[in-house]
């Protein structure tokens, strides 16, 4: 039986990380598998840290990524990164990640240090990770409000899910006319990260 | 049949409307909140807010009495609310199906507790479904109707986080499945509980609980999977779920209806399992509620000996405590902390600002601004469940007497208010009380995700209808002492809160300005100038005032405040913070001036 993908969408409440997740889910539906997809919603959204897990295959039971075992950490925030990095399978897991930094107020506050060094950070303990400037991208596309669709793009390569179906269902997602931007930044997603 | 992704909480609408619902009535509350929100679009069925769950549960009875098919939906703790129609309704019966829905939190996501409803199904004597996934949500949501209405019985309906929030493949039926209004029951006998009804309803509850317990039996809603009969598994819920993640080839007694309890198929399946030399286990998340009545038939198994009682499950946690097992791991440390905390331009920041630097006596209450009891703003000392800010306020206000009982301050937020703040309104008029009760009125229920309220103007379904506005209760209740003010005013609001702390007897401090995060204070505030530091004025660590308001657009940076622009709202606070001396924060077009200057 072919196992199961396990998917970790993390960043900070109102980054858009539910709505990055129900794109993945819906394309591996469409693509016929099962697929089990779980938030926490309420306070926790409030600024605070938010992960979403999406897990799909032939016959999918959990909805919840057992730690060690996921595929693929798509992350939202810098330092956001770092929390879920137990989530991974240690020896296959990649993470494709977002650069921008989100100061949490426990920092601003003086009671915790903000980890710049990330990136260097999870390269040093052995994971693939590809980083990418999302919010410039975005911008790029034309609207800062484009992160979570460029954060699908980079991350496609390794979702083990067709990259049309992908942007097909971003195309159904949108209005109109925001068509051609979300697929320009689904692109220059895609483009960033080498895929 | 078509199939949607759907969480839990959706598909439980689906299914109502598909089984020919007629009436839905909440109060927003997480995780059960998007179930009413998913109903209201559909032309087919009433659906409604209520200010409170009892008003809920009350007004779903009534329209059950009329003939309807009917829907409640609250989470956990909203059904303390409603349990004390609940208890009584066990007696009474329905005529239209009735769907009690309670969504529990384990783990406490967004709650204050984490108890386990599925005790009251047991303590009210109603029969409990527990949907292990969306599409059980869908389907159970259609059998408890019928369920209810054969056997004359509310039934309740068992969801939790995990699974209201979890979304997963749902076949639906063709459509819905029109069912016509039954005739209306209004027999006296049957509704009116005083003891000469209610003794003989008692009697007759007992007869309709034991032909439920038949049904538990071989109603189909419970079933036995046998698979390698080493290890076999009597669980619900989510469990379930779970349970099959860690142990696919096992045997599984899977119970969807768990009170009544199905004591002969659990002595079926336990012989099979026992017979084999297998041991049996009970998993299940929170309360022994299934272990505690096998274990009362004699059967030997292992429960929360081994799984945890506190906290939500997961397959991790199964693994770990039947199999002793876990999967490598590799985290990589370093994430700075960061819990929620109230959003930029926040209209909650101020009131908390100046409670804070008043040195008030605060009781707190259930909402967003909850999260003004964290640092920096550390204001409020309570939350224990919704409305109870005033009363807690006002039992404190009158042990301790004095100054202390003047400088004793509520706050609730406006649909709080509505929902369980009113009566204590009344508790401290009533009764003498000298403290303050601050309105914190954003607008909007925030915390859910901006439902409208009795304040609102608006009905679920987006009609219009009275706006009710919690300044004229009070005048009504005959309160002296009202103000109404724009909390974006700092000054304004440290005033208006010393004089009504001032002021010998009951008083009421609204503060109004809408939620920023509702669509159209975003346009108006999207539109305005952002705020930044001038670098060369911050006084940096001498000062750092503007840090205190808590707000995560500022930072600092090489000893001096910074503000993220992607996060200003520009609601000011921080330029009026900032001391005169300094002068050093401006919204960003007028900053060539102040540099010219």
């Amino acid at each position: 039986m072919p196992e199961t993908t396990n998917i970790l969408i993390s960043g900070v409440g109102g980054q858009g990380v539910v709505l990055a997740s129900e794109i993945i889910s819906a394309a591996a539906m469409e693509a016929g598998h099962d697929v089990k997809q779980s938030e926490v919603h309420g306070m926790a959204q409030r600024g605070g840290s938010v992960v979403s897990h999406v897990r799909f295959g032939p016959r999918v039971f959990s909805p919840l990524v057992e730690p060690g075992t996921g595929h693929l950490l798509l992350s939202f925030e810098k330092s956001e990164t770092l929390r879920w990095t137990g989530l991974l399978n240690p020896a296959e897991g990649v993470i494709v990640m977002n650069t921008q930094e989100i100061i949490p107020v426990t920092v601003s506050q003086g009671l915790s240090d903000y980890p710049h060094d990330a990136v260097e950070r999870l390269r040093e303990a052995g994971f693939r990770t590809i980083a990418i400037d999302a919010l410039s991208l975005a911008k790029e596309a034309g609207t800062e409000r484009a992160v979570n669709v460029v954060l699908i793009g980079a991350g496609s390569p390794f979702l083990r899910l067709d990259q049309d179906l992908l942007r097909k269902v971003i195309s159904e997602r949108v209005p109109p006319k925001y068509r051609d931007l979300n697929m320009r930044a689904f692109d220059l997603g895609l483009e960033a990260s080498g895929g | 049949m078509p199939r949607m992704l759907l969480s839990g909480n959706e598909a439980i609408a689906w299914g109502f409307r598909d089984a020919g619902g007629h009436f839905a009535a909440a109060y927003p509350g997480t995780p059960s909140t998007e179930i009413l929100e998913a109903i209201a679009p559909f032309p087919e069925v009433y659906a409604q807010w209520s200010p409170n769950e009892k008003a809920a549960f009350e007004s779903a009875f009534g329209a059950s009495l009329a003939g309807a098919r009917v829907l409640v939906a609250m989470k956990h703790v909203g059904l303390n609310v409603a349990a004390d129609p609940l208890f009584t309704s066990a007696y009474t019966g329905i005529n239209g199906g009735m769907v009690i829905v309670s969504a529990d939190d384990p783990s406490m996501h967004s709650s204050q507790n984490e108890q386990d409803n599925r005790n009251y199904a047991a303590f009210a004597k109603i029969p409990l479904l527990e949907p292990s996934d969306p599409q059980e949500c869908y389907d159970f949501v259609g059998l408890g109707l019928e369920v209810s209405e054969k056997y004359d019985i509310p039934v309740l309906l068992r969801s939790e986080t995990r699974l209201s929030h979890g979304k997963a493949r749902v076949h639906t039926k063709e459509g819905r499945t029109e069912v016509p209004l039954r005739e209306p029951d209004l027999r006296w006998d049957k509704y009116v509980m005083m003891p000469v009804n209610a003794r003989p309803r008692r009697v007759d509850l007992a007869k309709r609980l034991s032909a439920l317990a038949e049904f538990s039996e071989s109603g189909g809603l419970n079933r036995l999977e046998f698979g390698d009969r080493k290890i076999g598994i009597i669980t619900s819920g989510i469990s379930y779920m779970y349970a099959k993640e860690v142990f696919p080839e096992a045997s599984y007694l899977k119970l969807g209806m768990s009170y009544p309890f199905p004591e002969k198929l659990v002595r079926t399946f336990a012989e099979e399992i026992l017979k084999a030399g297998g041991t049996i286990y009970i998993v299940e998340e929170l309360d022994p509620f299934i272990e505690m009545k096998v274990k009362a038939l004699g059967i030997p198994c292992r429960g929360k000996e081994l799984i945890p009682e506190i906290g939500e499950l997961s397959p991790e946690i199964i693994r770990r405590a039947i199999k002793g097992e876990t999967y490598e791991t590799k985290p990589v440390s370093g994430a700075p902390s960061r819990p929620p905390n109230l959003c930029p331009g926040c209209p909650h920041t101020s009131v908390f600002f100046q409670l804070n630097r008043l040195k008030a006596n605060v009781f707190g209450d259930i909402g967003c601004y909850t999260l003004g009891a964290l640092p920096p703003l550390s204001s409020i000392y309570t939350c224990i469940c919704m409305g109870a800010s005033v009363t807690n306020a006002f039992g404190f206000a009158k042990a301790r007497g004095g100054d202390e009982a003047k400088r004793t301050v509520a706050v609730i937020g406006d649909s709080t208010f509505f929902h369980m703040g009113v009566p204590g309104l009344m508790e401290m008029v009533y009764n003498k009380g000298v403290n303050t009760l601050i309105v914190l009125d954003n607008r909007t229920t925030a915390m859910t995700g901006h439902q409208v309220h009795p304040g609102s103007g608006k009905t679920l379904k987006g009609e219009e209808t009275v706006a009710l506005l919690p300044e004229e209760i009070a005048k009504a209740m005959g309160v002296n002492h009202i103000q109404v003010i724009d909390p974006y005013d700092l000054r304004a609001t440290r005033e208006a809160i010393k004089g009504a702390m001032a002021h010998d007897g009951p008083s009421v401090l609204v503060t109004r300005r809408a939620c920023v995060l509702l669509p159209e204070e975003r346009k108006r505030w999207e539109a305005l100038p952002k705020f930044v530091v001038v670098e060369d004025r911050c006084a940096g660590e001498r000062c750092h005032l503007c840090l205190r308001l808590g707000c995560p657009a500022i930072f600092v940076f090489e000893g001096k405040a910074r503000i993220d622009r992607t996060l200003c709202t520009s609601c000011s606070l921080c330029a009026q913070v900032c001391p005169k001396t300094y002068n050093a924060i401006f919204p960003e077009n007028e900053l060539s001036e102040v540099k010219d200057a």
